[in-house]
């Protein structure tokens, strides 16, 4: 027998959006450092940026599937 | 083969936060309180140390704090702020040391516990910077100035306000410290339930079932666990910078009028 809340599955779906976007925001990244690879500095940290933007909502996303 | 399960496996969840006193029924001290004074201990002692006998050629001590300040001068406040930051290193330095410590307290081995996965932790961090700049911001550019900047900026079309103003005054007084606060909060929460679920869970195949797959499924488990921790010592790490990143950057933003 599993036991389990429902609310894990609905975690699981909505990280597919997030996932998407960080995947997004990393190939852009990975495309401008393979463009131009002395812009690596500047691009790095507006990757991570965006990156710690999309991830708040997973973030948001794991806490309401404890909370409700 | 199937599985025997011969006693039942408690997945780890919220309750795994919850700690009971350290020191027995009615006192009030637990184990992320022990955390976070061992972590404040830690830092201080490493600037403390670094710093008492300063030299213009330096130890590794000393080489070690001044790369961390003069990460978080160059690459944090520099590259955030500009030229003004330099008189926001001394706080960024700060929060970053105190996350990082917190942290990494994660995959310490006996402590092994992220006292930032505590909300209480990140909050008050979250609503000191908070705190602060809305205090430089209102400085700068007056009280008046500065809600008007952050409400009405120009170069937008006029009917766009009645929609842009809501939304940036709940951006900024209310959605920046709340994700501060539950991005760190819940990452660590996370990123610590996966780790108790791979080695718990592998610990549970292997002691408690029969059979190949048993065996098989839990010594995968541990062995994931393992990389799982570097993993995770790397997003702690990583969340860290991101707190701190993310406090410079609206410290940066609210010394700036074209926002």
């Amino acid at each position: 027998m599993m036991e389990g809340s429902l609310n894990m599955v609905g975690y699981g779906l909505a990280a597919i959006g997030p996932g998407v976007g960080i995947g997004l925001i990393f190939a852009a990244y990975i495309n401008g450092v393979a463009r131009q690879p002395e812009a690596r500095s500047v691009l790095q940290g507006i990757a991570i940026l965006g990156f710690a933007l999309a991830e708040a909502l997973a973030i948001i996303g794991i806490g309401l599937a404890f909370a409700l | 083969m199937l599985v025997a399960e011969s006693s039942e496996f408690h997945s780890p969840g919220p309750a795994d936060f919850e700690f009971p006193a350290l020191f027995g029924e009615g006192t009030f001290f637990t184990k992320p309180m022990l955390v976070i004074v061992l972590g404040t201990i830690a830092v201080g002692a490493f600037f403390y140390f670094a710093a008492r006998r300063a030299t213009l050629v330096p130890g590794k001590l000393q080489f070690a704090a001044e790369s961390f300040y003069g990460f978080v001068r160059n690459q944090v406040a520099m590259d955030a702020i500009g030229r003004e930051g330099i008189k926001y290193v001394p706080y960024l330095v700060t929060l970053f040391a105190f996350l990082v410590a917190l942290n990494i307290s994660g995959i310490i081995p006996i402590l092994q516990f992220p006292a930032t996965s505590k909300i209480a932790i990140p909050l008050f961090l979250a609503v000191i910077s908070w705190i602060i700049f809305n205090y430089v911001g209102i400085r700068r550019q007056g009280f008046g100035g500065y809600f008007k900047n952050m409400m009405f900026p120009p170069g937008i079309p006029k009917a766009l306000y009645p929609l842009l103003a809501p939304l940036e005054f709940l951006s900024t007084v209310v959605f920046r410290p709340a994700t501060l606060t539950l991005r760190l909060t819940f990452n660590m929460f996370a990123g610590h339930l996966v780790l108790l679920l791979t080695i718990l869970g592998g610990e549970h195949l292997l002691t408690e079932t029969q059979g190949l797959v048993g065996y098989a499924a839990g010594s995968v488990s541990l062995l994931f666990s393992i990389v799982l921790t570097f993993f995770e010592g790397f997003i702690q790490l990583l969340q860290a910078y991101v707190f701190t990143l993310l406090s410079a950057i609206y410290i940066g933003g609210a010394l700036t009028h074209e926002h």
